[in-house]
C-alpha cells in the first residue's frame, strides 16, 4: 500500500472560497479543530473573480427595501423553482452576514452619510449590492483570509498558530472516506506539489468545492471548477438536484479568442450600460417575457429616466434577470444582427464620462484595455454569452446545509443546490456563501458535538483503494492524453448541451459522454508525481465527466423551457414541471464506472405566510391551479 | 496572424535545471500564458505552472519574462516581434519547486505576523460609519491580488536572503499602512513597522510600484507616508517633549 501522512481533524472544509472560509470561521468559532484545504493557494480561490457585489436588503441606498422584496426577486428570479426556505433564510440573513465583514475589516464603497452603499443590479427591484468598485469578490475573499489569520494569532495569544485552525493549500481531495456504516469518516487527497498522499481523519466534511464551468468550453471559470465537490458528494452516496440549470452569464468577452468567456460584470449595465445589435438598436425591448412585462420600461426615455428617478419609471430591459438577456443576445447574434466576433455590443461610454467609468469600474477598464486594446471609455465592447454558474448541486437540508443522505457531509455555496432554483440573481451568490458557509460551520459543529467523541472510523480499504485510483493514470502505457480528451468534452458540452437544447443533441452528447468516460480512465500521463498538472487534470476529468452527465441527463428529462435550461422542442414554462426537482445519484453499474440515474422529487411547498408576498396574478403564472392559495372572498 | 514563436522556458527542480528551447504556435490576441498552457497540451504535459482566473484577477501566474517580473495572463504576446526569443524562468527570490512554480510560503508567514485589524471597541455590525474619501486611501491598498512581484522585485530580499527573516516586504508593509490609514482600526501600527517589520530597510527605490500589475503606488500612498509618520513621533521634538513630561511613549 502506498505511504501517506496523516491528520485529525473534527472538521474539514473542502474549498476555501467564500463559501469555505465563512464555514470554517464558524466552525473555529464553535470551537472545533478545522482543516481548510484548498486546490489554489490560499486567497486565490475562484470568489476573487466575484465583480458586482453582495446582494443584502440593508436599505441604504433605498429605505423601502427589506428582506421579503429580496426575497421575492429571488424567487422570481429562479422561476419559483427555489427552496423557499433557503431562500429566505438567505434573504433574512445577508445584511447581518454584510454588516460582519465591516467588523472583520472590509472596506465597502460608501453613501454620503457613511454606510455601505449598494447597487443597482438585474432583477433586483431596490439598490442592493454592497461593493468595492468592481472587485467586490477580492475584497469578500481577503477580508474572510485575514480573518483567519486574525483567529490563528487568537489562538496563539497573538502569534499565530495553526495548531486549531490550519490551511492546507495547494492540496486537491480525490475521494470522501466514509465508516462501514456511510458516515464521513474523513478525505484522501494529494499535495499537488510532491504528489505525496494525506489521509484526513474527521467526522464532518463541508463542500465547498464551488462549480463545473470547465465542462464548457467558453466559461468564465478557471481551472478549479471541475465539479470534484459534486462529484465526491454522488461517489459518497449523496445526491444532486437542478443540475439541468447552468448560468450563461450573458456578458463575457468575445475577442480575442484566447479570453473569450472572460466575465464582463453585470454592473457595467447596472451603471448605465447598454446593449445594442448591429443596427445599434437597444434590443432588449423586444425581449421582455410576460412574466415581467410590468416591472420594465417599455421605451428607452423611461429606461434612462429610472437611473435618477427610480420610484416613478420602470427599469431598463437590459437589467432582466441573466438568462433572459443571455438568450436574447443568442438570438440577435443568430439572426445575423451580432458584432465582429459573434457578440453584441455592450456601451457605457457614450452613458457616463469618462472617469466617472473608470473610478466604477477600473477592473473591466483594465481589463478590456490589457487584453482586447479597447477602451471602453471610448468605443463598446463585444461581448457574448458565457458559462458561469450551476445552480444544481448537493441537496442540503436548509437551515443546517446537511447533503442529503450522508452523515457528516455539508455543503454550502456553489456546490449546494436549491437556493438559486432555475437561475441566480447576480449579487446573490456572495451573499449565498456567506449565509450558508456560516449555517454548514454551525450545522458541522453541531452534527459533531452529537457525536459525543466516538468519531466514525476509516474503512482501511477504501485508503487503499483511493490510492489506488488516484496512481492509475501513471500506469497506463500509450493511452490518450487528458488534455484532448478534456477538449472534446468541453467541445461536447458546448454544443450540445450549452444555452439553446433539442432532444437529438443531447442523445448525442449522452452517447459521446459515454465514449469520454471510457476513455477518461484509459489516458496515461508523463512525468513523476511532484506538480504534474497532465496527472492533476487526468483526476478532475473523471468528476468534470460525471457533473456532465448529470447536466446532460437532466436536461434531457426537463421537457420544458425554465431559467437556465431552454428547450428549443419545449419552448414554454410548464407549472406542471415546476413542481418537479430531477435528482441526480450514482448507481454502481456492471463495468465499474457508474451510472448516472435521476429521479423525480416534489419541489418543496412554499409556506402561506411566504406565499402572501405574492399576489395571487403572478402566482398564477408559475403555480398550478391545485397549488394557489385559496381566493380571499372578502 | 498565426506564427511560430522561440520560448526558452526554465524547467527543472529545487535540485538543478536549465532553459529548454521550445518552438511554438501563437495567435491573434494571445499572451504568455496561452502559450505555456498549448507547451503543456502538445509538448510537454508535465510543464508546472501556476494559474487560476487567467484575467489579472487573482495573482497567480507571477513569473519573469525576459527577465522582468510580470503575470503571464497579462502579458500580451504582441509586445514582443515575431523574431524574438521569449525567456519564461521562475521568481528569483523564492525557491523552485517545479519548472516556473516556486514557494511562495514567505510571503504567508509575514501575512500571519502583521496584528489583524482591531475593530473599535464600542461598535457594533451595522453601526460602523466611514466617508468615502476616509476609505479610499485604504481601499488602493486592498486592490493587492497577492501575485508577490513586488516581494519577489524588491532588492531587499531579492539580493540579500538574510534580511528575509526581519524584513516583511513592499506587499505586507503596504498592509501595515491599509490598516494604519483604516478610519476605524483602534491599534497602534506605527512602532510596529518599523521595529519589528523592517520598514526602515525600504530606501524608496521603487521597484515594487514598477512591477505592481494593479499600479498601487505601493512606494507614494503606503510606505513614504507610513515613513513620515514614524519619523514624525520618533523625531519630532514637541512629541519627544511631551514623552519625557507626561511619559507617553513616543
Amino acid at each position: 500500500m502506498s505511504e501517506y501522512e496523516e491528520h485529525r481533524y473534527d472538521v474539514l472544509i473542502i474549498g476555501a472560497g467564500g463559501a469555505g472560509l465563512r464555514a470554517a470561521i464558524a466552525a473555529r468559532e464553535a470551537g472545533l479543530r478545522t482543516a481548510i484545504i484548498c486546490k489554489s493557494l490560499f486567497g486565490k480561490a475562484h470568489t476573487v473573480m466575484a465583480e458586482g457585489g453582495i446582494a443584502a436588503s440593508m436599505g441604504n441606498v433605498n429605505s423601502n427595501d427589506n428582506w421579503q422584496v429580496h426575497f421575492r426577486d429571488t424567487m422570481r428570479g429562479g422561476k419559483f423553482l427555489n427552496n423557499p426556505r433557503m431562500a429566505e433564510l438567505h434573504a433574512k440573513e445577508s445584511p447581518q452576514r454584510v454588516w460582519e465583514l465591516e467588523t472583520y475589516g472590509a472596506l465597502f464603497d460608501r453613501t454620503p452619510d457613511g454606510r455601505i452603499s449598494q447597487r443597482n443590479f438585474g432583477g433586483h427591484e431596490y439598490p442592493r449590492l454592497a461593493h468595492v468598485g468592481d472587485r467586490t469578490g477580492l475584497e469578500l475573499i481577503r477580508t474572510l483570509q485575514q480573518k483567519i489569520v486574525s483567529l490563528q494569532q487568537d489562538d496563539g495569544n497573538g502569534v499565530a498558530s495553526d495548531g486549531k485552525l490550519k490551511v492546507f493549500a495547494e492540496l486537491t481531495v480525490t475521494e470522501l472516506l466514509l465508516d462501514d456504516g456511510g458516515a464521513i469518516a474523513g478525505a484522501f487527497g494529494y499535495w499537488r506539489e510532491s504528489g505525496r498522499f494525506v489521509v484526513f481523519r474527521a467526522p464532518a466534511v463541508v463542500l465547498a468545492t464551488g462549480g463545473i464551468g470547465k465542462s464548457f468550453k467558453v466559461t468564465s471559470n478557471s481551472w478549479e471548477y471541475t465539479g470534484d465537490g459534486h462529484a465526491l458528494a454522488l461517489r459518497a452516496g449523496s445526491n444532486l438536484i437542478n443540475m439541468e440549470f447552468v448560468q450563461f452569464h450573458p456578458t463575457g468577452m468575445v475577442w480575442p479568442p484566447s479570453v473569450k468567456g472572460i466575465l464582463v460584470t453585470e454592473s457595467v449595465r447596472g451603471d448605465g450600460g447598454v446593449l445594442r445589435n448591429s443596427d445599434g438598436e437597444r434590443f432588449m425591448f423586444n425581449y421582455v417575457p410576460d412574466v415581467f412585462r410590468k416591472n420594465y420600461a417599455e421605451t428607452e426615455d423611461e429606461a434612462d429616466r429610472w437611473y435618477k428617478d427610480p420610484d416613478n419609471n420602470k427599469r431598463p430591459p437590459e437589467l432582466l434577470p441573466r438568462d433572459e438577456v443571455a438568450r436574447a443576445i443568442n438570438s440577435e447574434v443568430k439572426a445575423g444582427r451580432g458584432s465582429p466576433h459573434g457578440g453584441v455590443f455592450l456601451d457605457v461610454s457614450t452613458r457616463l464620462p469618462a472617469e466617472e467609468i473608470t473610478r466604477r469600474l477600473p477592473s473591466m477598464h483594465h481589463q478590456f484595455k490589457e487584453l482586447a486594446d479597447v477602451d471602453i471609455t471610448k468605443e463598446p465592447m463585444e461581448v457574448g454569452p458565457t458559462c458561469h454558474y450551476v445552480m444544481g448541486g448537493v441537496q442540503v437540508e436548509p437551515d443546517t446545509a446537511a447533503a442529503d443522505g450522508v452523515p457528516g457531509l455539508f455543503a454550502a455555496g456553489e456546490v449546494a443546490g436549491g437556493m438559486h432554483g432555475s437561475n441566480r440573481l447576480g449579487g446573490n451568490s456572495l451573499s449565498d456563501l456567506l449565509v450558508f458557509g456560516r449555517r454548514a460551520g454551525l450545522g458541522a459543529a453541531q452534527y459533531v458535538a452529537s457525536l459525543g467523541g466516538s468519531y466514525p472510523m476509516v474503512n482501511d480499504k477504501s485508503v487503499a483503494a483511493a490510492a489506488a485510483a488516484a496512481l492509475a493514470p501513471f500506469e497506463t502505457e500509450a493511452g490518450e492524453n487528458p488534455y484532448t480528451v478534456h477538449q472534446e468534452l468541453q467541445q461536447t458540452m458546448n454544443d450540445l448541451v450549452g444555452i439553446i437544447r433539442t432532444e437529438p443533441e443531447m442523445q448525442q452528447a449522452l452517447d459521446r459522454l459515454a465514449d469520454l468516460k471510457v476513455r477518461a480512465r484509459q489516458v496515461s500521463v508523463e512525468g513523476h508525481r511532484q506538480f504534474n498538472p497532465g496527472w492533476h487534470l487526468a483526476l478532475d476529468l473523471q468528476n468534470m465527466i460525471a457533473v456532465s452527465e448529470c447536466i446532460a441527463r437532466a436536461a434531457l428529462l426537463r421537457q420544458e423551457s425554465r431559467g437556465g435550461h431552454t428547450r428549443d422542442d419545449y419552448p414554454a414554462m410548464s407549472s406542471d414541471w415546476r413542481q418537479r426537482n430531477l435528482v441526480c445519484a450514482l448507481a454502481p453499474d456492471g463495468d465499474g464506472l457508474g451510472e448516472i440515474v435521476v429521479t423525480e422529487k416534489p419541489v418543496p411547498s412554499m409556506r402561506p405566510d411566504l406565499l402572501e408576498l405574492f399576489d395571487r396574478d403572478e402566482l398564477s403564472k408559475y403555480l398550478t391551479d391545485e397549488e394557489l392559495p385559496v381566493e380571499n372572498k372578502a | 496572424m498565426t506564427y511560430k514563436a522561440k520560448f526558452r522556458v526554465w524547467r527543472g527542480d529545487s535540485d538543478s535545471g536549465d532553459l529548454q528551447d521550445y518552438t511554438v504556435e501563437v495567435n491573434e490576441g494571445e499572451v504568455v500564458l496561452d502559450i505555456i498552457h498549448r507547451l503543456q497540451a502538445t509538448q510537454a504535459s508535465d510543464l508546472a505552472v501556476r494559474w487560476n482566473c487567467k484575467a489579472g484577477k487573482c495573482g497567480s501566474c507571477s513569473a519573469e519574462i525576459n527577465g522582468r517580473p510580470r503575470l503571464m495572463c497579462m502579458t500580451r504576446m504582441s509586445t514582443f516581434t515575431e523574431a524574438e526569443t521569449i525567456t519564461v524562468t521562475p521568481l528569483r527570490s523564492f525557491p523552485v519547486i517545479r519548472d516556473l512554480v516556486t514557494d511562495v510560503s514567505f510571503n504567508y508567514e509575514k501575512a500571519r505576523e502583521i496584528p489583524s485589524f482591531a475593530p473599535p471597541p464600542n461598535l457594533a455590525p451595522g453601526e460602523y460609519r466611514m466617508q468615502q474619501v476616509d476609505v479610499e486611501r485604504s481601499q488602493e491598498f486592498r486592490k493587492c491580488i497577492e501575485c508577490f512581484l513586488c516581494q519577489n522585485t524588491c532588492h531587499v530580499v531579492r539580493d540579500h536572503e538574510e534580511n528575509k527573516q526581519s524584513f516583511a516586504g513592499p506587499r505586507y508593509l503596504m498592509r501595515i499602512a491599509e490598516l494604519d490609514m483604516h478610519p476605524l482600526d483602534a491599534r497602534d501600527r506605527q512602532r510596529d513597522a518599523q521595529e519589528q517589520h523592517g520598514l526602515g530597510f525600504c530606501n524608496i527605490t521603487k521597484c515594487c510600484t514598477e512591477v505592481c500589475p494593479e499600479h498601487i503606488k505601493i512606494t507614494d500612498n503606503a510606505l513614504i507616508p507610513m515613513k513620515e509618520r514614524v519619523a514624525d513621533r520618533k523625531y519630532d521634538p514637541l512629541v519627544w517633549l511631551g514623552s519625557k513630561i507626561f511619559r507617553r511613549e513616543p
